[in-house]
Formats: structure tokens, C-alpha cells, sequence
């Protein structure tokens, strides 16, 4: 699996996309640094970009990283390696080089700017985290995606639906919820809602880091109660822990039944 | 060497394979796997290679069952159909990576001056020809002294020295004692190398013999002509498989390619 792993990897860190979405944190992370001179604020704001844009990426490059290696992949299943190797070491090696350019491109400004000497280092941390855990996450329900589909525009359509659910829909209908029953006491329903969010969890986890949950009223504050505790913390990364879970059994589990 | 019983595949409602039932045992034997398009060859030779899962049937590689396994295919040189490669990587670092997945014992250096790939090796793959990445295929697939080679429409694209040295090639290795698999519809080739046809016809065995007994069969004096004869199809038993309307659409897509490389 290590040998796929390292191929895809090596594979994607020379993709023009990946140099791209490199350069594009490069760019957009020195920029806001020197813009701002409060690096609490240019986490908020990199925060917004990441929470959008990484699974929007790690879906995309998910989905094409499969359907481009397709024949190939048809090649090394044709080698003695077990399947659970392969599309395990395909989809780890895509993980890995989106993770690579994130922290690579958020991360040298910040180091440049001296983040080791700043008080914000553990927000840093967390922000960073969050991006990783992310990338593996959608990358890999991309990879399950694209697995299961043979016809190419039926994935990619499914796999931007999967993206826009949990970026901007899966928010809309925890909202209209919120209204229409606003006379309940709602807070313990959207912790629980939240936390099978992946980027809603990202987002909250990093707000409370940032100590502004204060801004999220009484809802914040159960949510600070709550996620703040041990407990808190354990199970909202055990949530995302099941969240890379999900796809990467997915995907085993589609690769030993299917016909290539 | 390769045993397969009793073989059923369904893709959806399309029944592909239909109760095959071959064995190669014999070392040093080429044999050519013909059918119309849809006849389910590739199908055949990815049950073989544990890509395909069939519902039913059992294959055996080398006295053991394939099922689950995945140790058998280090004796097996496969050579897929459709040649696309990864398109960042060069001609050498693929090489390398099939080589770091297979271990020791690869023999490329032959194969890359045989068919001239020295000057594309540090070449990306997407900037090769149809024809350059199909000898980087044949390449990968045959750089191991594996005693079974599987030949999927090997002669794709070659010009016509890299045909012949490849042809040269292939009875070179069934001179080592190796059982050679091809899939082709070039009915020349068939006629050069092959020792022994296996004809598929709608997921079922049709005929198996040598080039000449299917000659024979249908009284032709050409293999094409004999090929041509299963499709419209008047064996002496008077069997009849196709409508009319499907029979020459058969033998159009079976046969044309043949005409218009001879």
C-alpha cells in the first residue's frame, strides 16, 4: 500500500492543479497577513476561505484524480497487489498532497511571519487541523463517489451535490429548522446536528478556539459548555474520525466487489 | 496452468459470459481468443486476471483458486486494452513503479530497444503518441519472465517494424515454454502466431481448435473466410444462432478491421 501511496502522492505533487491550489493559499494567506496586522483576524478570515474552499477542492480533485487514473488503475489491479492496498494507497496518497499544499501554502507565510513566537499558535494549530481533516474527508467521499460511478458526469454531478449539501444546504435547512421551531429549546438538537456536519464541526471547533463564541449567544455558549469539556472535545473529533471512517470503509468495501 | 469451470458473468441485464469452460495446461502455446465485439473476450481474460467477479464458476491459476488472491498474478504478463498511463509521470518513473509493485526480476532493457522508447524515456506520458504508449504497455507487460502472458488487442497502434519485431517477440517467449493468450481481430495475426483458436459467440465457447480444423469445418480456405462462415454462420449441423440483420452487423464489425489491414 506504502508504494501506491508514494506513486499517487508523487503523481499529484506534479499536477499543474496542485501547484495551483498551492500557490493560491500562498498568495491569498500572505496577502491577508499583510493587510492585517491581528493574526486572530486573518485566522477568522482564512478560516471562512478554508471551510469553503478545501472541501470544494479535496471533492474535485477526488473526483477527476479517479476517473484520470481509471485505465491505469485497470494496470495495477493486473499486478499482485489486493485491492484494499490500491484504492486505499490511491486515495491516502490524494490525501496526503492536498493536505501537502494547504499546509505548505497557509503554513510558510505564517512561519515567515513568526507564528512559533505569537500567542495565536494554538488557534493556528487547530485551523490547520481542521483543513487536514477536511481534505481526507472529502477527498475520500469524492473517491467513494467516483468509485461507484462508472459514468463520469453522474460523479462529478453527485460529488458537487455532496459539496454543496454540507458547505451551503445542510446550513439552510438547519436554519429554517431553527426558525420554525424557535419557541423550543433548540441548543442540545444543533449540537447533535452540528456534529454530523463535518464543516459545521470544522467551523465551530475553530470558533471556539478563537474564544468568540460569545458572538453565537446562548447556543454558543452550551456549545462552548459542551465542546469545551473533555468530553466535548473527544467526541467532536471522534465525529470527524468517523467521518474519515465513513468513506474510507466505503471505498474498501466497493473495491472488493467491483468489476473493472 | 489455467483451469476455468463452469464461468458465468452478467453485466446488469447483459449476460456476457455463459457457462466457459476451458483449460490451458499446455506449456509453449499460443492461443488466440476470437468473437465479435461483445462476445465477451475481454471479459474472459479479466475473470482470468481477478478484475472481472463472476457470479458462478471457479478459475484456477497454478492449482489454486484465484478467489480472493492476489499472489497468482506475479506469473501472469497482462497487456490491457486501452493504454493510458498517469500524465505526470515520465516513461522511466512508470516503468520503476511497476517494478517496485512486482520485485526483482524485471528485464525492460530488451523491450525498450526493440521498439525504440530509449529517446522517449524521460519523456512525460501525455506527451506520447497513441503508438509510443502502447510499446510502453507491451513494455510493462512483458518486461517479466511470467510464464503466462495475457495479450489484450496487443498489434493497437503499432507501425509496422514494431509489429513485426513484436511478433518476432511473441514466438520468442512461446519458444520459452510459455502460454500466450491474445485477443485481436486482426485475422492475420491469428493466422501467424496462433496455435490454437477459442471462439466466443455471445458469452459461449463456439469453437476451439487449431486455425486449420476451423478451416476445415466450415471448407474455407482462409481463416478470415472461416471466421466470416461462424458469423453468417452455416455449420453442417445447420445451427443458427443470429438473426440475419444481427449476423452481418457481427461480421462487419468482426471482419473489417482484417480487411483493411491486409
Amino acid at each position: 500500500m506504502y508504494k501506491i501511496l508514494r506513486y499517487s502522492f508523487y503523481d499529484l505533487m506534479r499536477s499543474r492543479w496542485t501547484y495551483f491550489y498551492f500557490g493560491f493559499f500562498l498568495l491569498f494567506t500572505l496577502a491577508l497577513l499583510f493587510l492585517s496586522s491581528d493574526v486572530g483576524k486573518v485566522i477568522i478570515s482564512l478560516m471562512n476561505v478554508i471551510l469553503v474552499l478545501v472541501p470544494l477542492i479535496a471533492t474535485m480533485f477526488g473526483i477527476m484524480f479517479y476517473y484520470n487514473s481509471r485505465e491505469f488503475t485497470e494496470l495495477l489491479l493486473a499486478q499482485q497487489l489486493s485491492r484494499t492496498q490500491l484504492f486505499l494507497g490511491q486515495y491516502l496518497g490524494l490525501a496526503l498532497s492536498l493536505s501537502a499544499s494547504l499546509l505548505l501554502g497557509v503554513g510558510l507565510p505564517f512561519l515567515f511571519y513568526g507564528i512559533f513566537f505569537s500567542a495565536e499558535i494554538g488557534n493556528f494549530i487547530v485551523l490547520l487541523l481542521n483543513g487536514v481533516l477536511l481534505s481526507f474527508i472529502f477527498s475520500g467521499m469524492a473517491f467513494w463517489i467516483a468509485l461507484r460511478h462508472e459514468n463520469r458526469i453522474k460523479g462529478f454531478g453527485l460529488a458537487i451535490m455532496m459539496w454543496l449539501f454540507f458547505a451551503v444546504i445542510y446550513d439552510g435547512i438547519f436554519l429554517l429548522l431553527l426558525m420554525w421551531f424557535s419557541d423550543y429549546p433548540l441548543e442540545y438538537v444543533s449540537l447533535g446536528a452540528s456534529l454530523l456536519n463535518p464543516v459545521d464541526l470544522s467551523r465551530i471547533l475553530i470558533l471556539l478556539k478563537l474564544d468568540i463564541s460569545a458572538l453565537m449567544g446562548y447556543t454558543g455558549a452550551v456549545f462552548e459548555k459542551f465542546l469545551g469539556t473533555g468530553l466535548g472535545i473527544a467526541l467532536s473529533f471522534l465525529s470527524l474520525g468517523f467521518w474519515i471512517l465513513l468513506p474510507t470503509a466505503n471505498i474498501r468495501r466497493v473495491a472488493l466487489t467491483k468489476d473493472f | 496452468m489455467i483451469d476455468i469451470i463452469n464461468l458465468h458473468k452478467r453485466f446488469g441485464k447483459l449476460q456476457v459470459l455463459q457457462g466457459i469452460n476451458l483449460e490451458f495446461r499446455d506449456q509453449g502455446k499460443i492461443t488466440a481468443v476470437l468473437g465479435p465485439n461483445g462476445s465477451g473476450k475481454t471479459t474472459l481474460i479479466k475473470c482470468i486476471l481477478g478484475m472481472v467477479l463472476p457470479e458462478e464458476g471457479e478459475i484456477w491459476v497454478g492449482g489454486k483458486s484465484i478467489r480472493g488472491e492476489s499472489a497468482y498474478r506475479s506469473r501472469i504478463g497482462y497487456l490491457p486494452q486501452i493504454a493510458q498511463f498517469p500524465n505526470n509521470l515520465t516513461v522511466q518513473e512508470v516503468i520503476r513503479l511497476i517494478k517496485t509493485i512486482r520485485g526483482e526480476g524485471a528485464n525492460e532493457q530488451p523491450l525498450i530497444d526493440l521498439f525504440g522508447l530509449s529517446p522517449y524515456l524521460d519523456k512525460r506520458l501525455s506527451a506520447l503518441s497513441g503508438g509510443t504508449k502502447q510499446k510502453v504497455n507491451l513494455t510493462l507487460a512483458l518486461m517479466y519472465d511470467s510464464p503466462i502472458l495475457i495479450l489484450d488487442e496487443p498489434t493497437a497502434g503499432l507501425d509496422p517494424i514494431a509489429l513485426i519485431r513484436l511478433k518476432d517477440f511473441i514466438r520468442q517467449e512461446k519458444q520459452k515454454g510459455k502460454h500466450i493468450l491474445i485477443t485481436t481481430h486482426i485475422i492475420s495475426l491469428v493466422e501467424e502466431l496462433a496455435d490454437e483458436i477459442v471462439f466466443l459467440l455471445e458469452g459461449k465457447i463456439y469453437f476451439r481448435g487449431a486455425p486449420g480444423q476451423l478451416k476445415a469445418q466450415y471448407g474455407e480456405e482462409d481463416l478470415e473466410h472461416a471466421i466470416a462462415a461462424i458469423l453468417t454462420s452455416q455449420p453442417k449441423n445447420g445451427h443458427n444462432g443470429h438473426p440475419p440483420a444481427e449476423t452481418a452487423r457481427l461480421k462487419s464489425q468482426t471482419l473489417q478491421p482484417a480487411f483493411s489491414i491486409k
